[in-house]
């Protein structure tokens, strides 16, 4: 049990910066995961806290003790890694027992310990396997249970369920969810999917090239993004983004395009009355969309064309288009329409985000 | 070579035209040949003498090899990939050409017609091969493997020796099969830094030997390149499995 604390950690390869100045406190007991594209630097964030990489300059704090010189066998860590790296020629309870064996823990309590992992994970029958004669599922868990069977201070995982199926992505999700719960220990872990990052972290951590864009709690991350980066990679499908011009007229702001003009709301204004005359990106979710009521303000709703129809059962996905913009909403499953037909749809005004064309920063 | 071996000198020796001539079988097979070779030469002792030359330089060869093409393959220091080209640039020099410094380095070490002036030769070749080989080997080995042992608890040293050497066997063993042949075989050096029959190896005293002034000794020469070649097969199809694996196969995670 111990907080991470990254201080000012920079890593360069040759000339390239792949990680700039990450500052990050993950806290006792804390599940932290690192999402962003591939090579935002993620994993090497991950692998410096490990010690498989040297540091370029920063501090690497577990616990009470900077580790930047300590070996990765000497940070009481545990790593999991996308391609499970048992090792092929020992058998799942070797692979298992192998880090206490190197640890000189006696003989019993490496017994126990390992039973103990295996019956946590349902892997009792196959202790005395191979891991070629394991499916990935299983070898998932050989290797999450190398993990826990050393009650490390901190679990380091990077990207562990990359290499499962869709469906057993999902168990394996919830079954790390539930484990963490049990075990609470310290987690940091990396990964691509924003799904993976929302439904397993305490707190995520939203990277792209080499730099932490935001920090913070998975539904904070979702409803306020801080950039536009944010709020497009983080929500699936996508943010719908379009280029507005801000006016003003009798007293309100507008946010105006070809076939598309929205009243900012009022508690907005003040924040974007700089902006008047320029152009600035409304981001609006497609799940904010919906069809258009009667009783709706007029200057909330827009006239779309109806694109492709996507129904998902629980709900209907449909791409417009609007002027020469596109968008995507998210609308009940009662919702009755086809293509090439045109559709009324509606603004929820305060999931409304509008972003700084210069500074992609978010404007709230 | 078996034919040759087994065939009797009268019938080895009779003109192609003549009618009972039979090149493909013999009618009175004969170990007139082995008791030959075995009695009124030293072939024995080549044996024992090539054997021994070999399994020391492959042993050699090896260790040197595995931890070269391990830093090779998995340590970053400056110069690694000019490091490694200049070892496999080493290889290609040719025997023929190498044979006259060493000869001189021989000589400085008073090391001239004893086994060691082999034992410590051969290596110049073998070490650049077996350092190729393992480093290939080594790449296809995942590093998390080696990163995972390492946070388990391992120096890099250990999870070499503990993680990487056992999964790497079917290359270490390939690498020692080719460089058991290529000294068992090996014949330049062997010719040039050993003169006493007794000291020889099978390559050499075979030729020398049984070929004595313009006289062939077939029946002799056909034995004892038999007899010096059934170690080589031995060798080959005991580890058959593994080296076949090890030219062409990695490790599935």
């Amino acid at each position: 049990m111990a907080q991470v604390v990254l201080k000012d950690l920079n890593k360069k390869f040759d000339e390239v910066h792949v990680v700039k100045d990450v500052n990050l406190h993950v806290r006792d007991k804390e599940f932290v995961v690192l999402v962003g594209p591939s090579g935002c630097g993620k994993s090497t964030t991950l692998r410096m806290v490990a010690g498989l990489e040297e540091i370029t300059s920063g501090e690497v704090h577990i616990g009470e003790r900077l580790v930047n010189d300590l070996p990765p066998k000497d940070r009481d860590i545990a790593m999991v890694f996308q391609n499970y790296a048992l090792y092929p020629h020992m058998t799942v309870y070797d692979n298992m027992a192998f880090g206490l064996k190197m640890r000189k823990f006696p003989k019993p309590e490496i017994e126990q310990r390992v039973r103990e992992a295996a019956t946590l994970l349902g892997i009792q029958e196959l202790l005395k396997r191979k891991p070629r004669q394991l499916s990935g599922g299983q070898r998932q868990r050989v290797a999450v249970g190398r993990a826990i069977v050393r009650h490390p201070q901190v679990f380091l995982f990077d990207e562990p369920l990359s290499n499962l199926d869709a469906k057993l992505r999902v168990q394996m999700r919830v079954e790390l969810k539930r484990l963490h719960n049990r075990l609470e220990t310290t987690a940091i872990y990396v990964t691509h999917d924003q799904v993976e990052a929302m439904t397993l972290g305490d707190r995520v951590v939203v990277m792209k090239d080499g730099l932490v864009q935001q920090v913070g709690e998975p539904m904070e991350v979702y409803s306020k993004p801080r950039n536009k980066f944010v709020a497009g990679f983080i929500g699936s499908p996508a943010m719908n983004f379009i280029e507005t011009t801000i006016s003003d007229a009798s007293g309100a702001l507008y946010a105006e395009t070809a076939g598309l003009r929205v009243r900012v709301p009022a508690g907005r204004a003040s924040r974007l009355a700089p902006y008047k005359g320029q152009a600035v990106t409304l981001g609006i979710r497609p799940e904010d969309l919906r069809e258009a009521a009667g009783g709706d303000p007029q200057d909330l709703v827009f006239e779309a064309l109806v694109e492709v129809v996507e129904p998902l059962g629980s709900e209907i996905l449909l791409d417009t288009r609007v002027g020469n913009q596109t968008l995507v909403a998210r609308v009940d499953p009662t919702v009755r329409t086809k293509h090439h037909q045109k559709i009324r749809l509606a603004f929820i005004p305060d999931r409304i985000h509008f972003f700084d064309n210069n500074t992609d920063e978010a404007v709230a | 070579m078996l034919i040759t071996a087994i065939r009797p000198d009268a019938e080895l020796y009779r003109s192609w035209r003549a009618a009972t001539n039979t090149p493909f079988w013999t009618l009175h097979p004969t170990l007139a040949h082995f008791q030959d070779l075995l009695a009124r030469t030293t072939f024995p002792r080549w044996l024992w003498n090539t054997f021994f030359i070999a399994i020391v330089s492959t042993g050699i060869s090896l260790v040197c090899g595995l931890l070269a093409g391990y830093a090779l393959a998995r340590l970053r220091f400056p110069m690694a990939g000019a490091l490694g080209t200049s070892i496999f640039v080493t290889y290609l020099v040719p025997p023929t050409l190498l044979f006259i410094p060493l000869a001189d380095i021989i000589r400085d070490f008073h090391l001239g017609n004893t086994p060691w002036a082999l034992i410590l030769t051969y290596p110049t070749f073998l070490i650049p091969f077996c350092t190729w080989l393992m480093m290939g080997y080594f790449k296809t080995i995942p590093k998390e493997l080696e990163e995972c042992a390492r946070i388990d608890g391992a120096t890099r040293f250990g999870a070499m020796v503990r993680i990487i050497f056992p999964i790497a066997i079917p290359g270490i063993l390939s690498a020692g099969i080719f460089a058991f042949t290529l000294s068992w075989n090996e014949f330049i050096y062997a010719l040039i830094f050993l003169s006493s029959p007794e000291r020889k190896t099978v390559p050499v005293g075979v030729v020398s030997e049984l070929i004595r002034g313009d006289i062939y000794f077939w029946g002799q020469l056909m034995a004892g390149a038999l007899l010096g070649s059934v170690p080589v097969a031995l060798v080959y199809s005991f580890f058959v499995e593994y080296y076949v694996t090890g030219l062409t196969g990695s490790v599935k995670g």
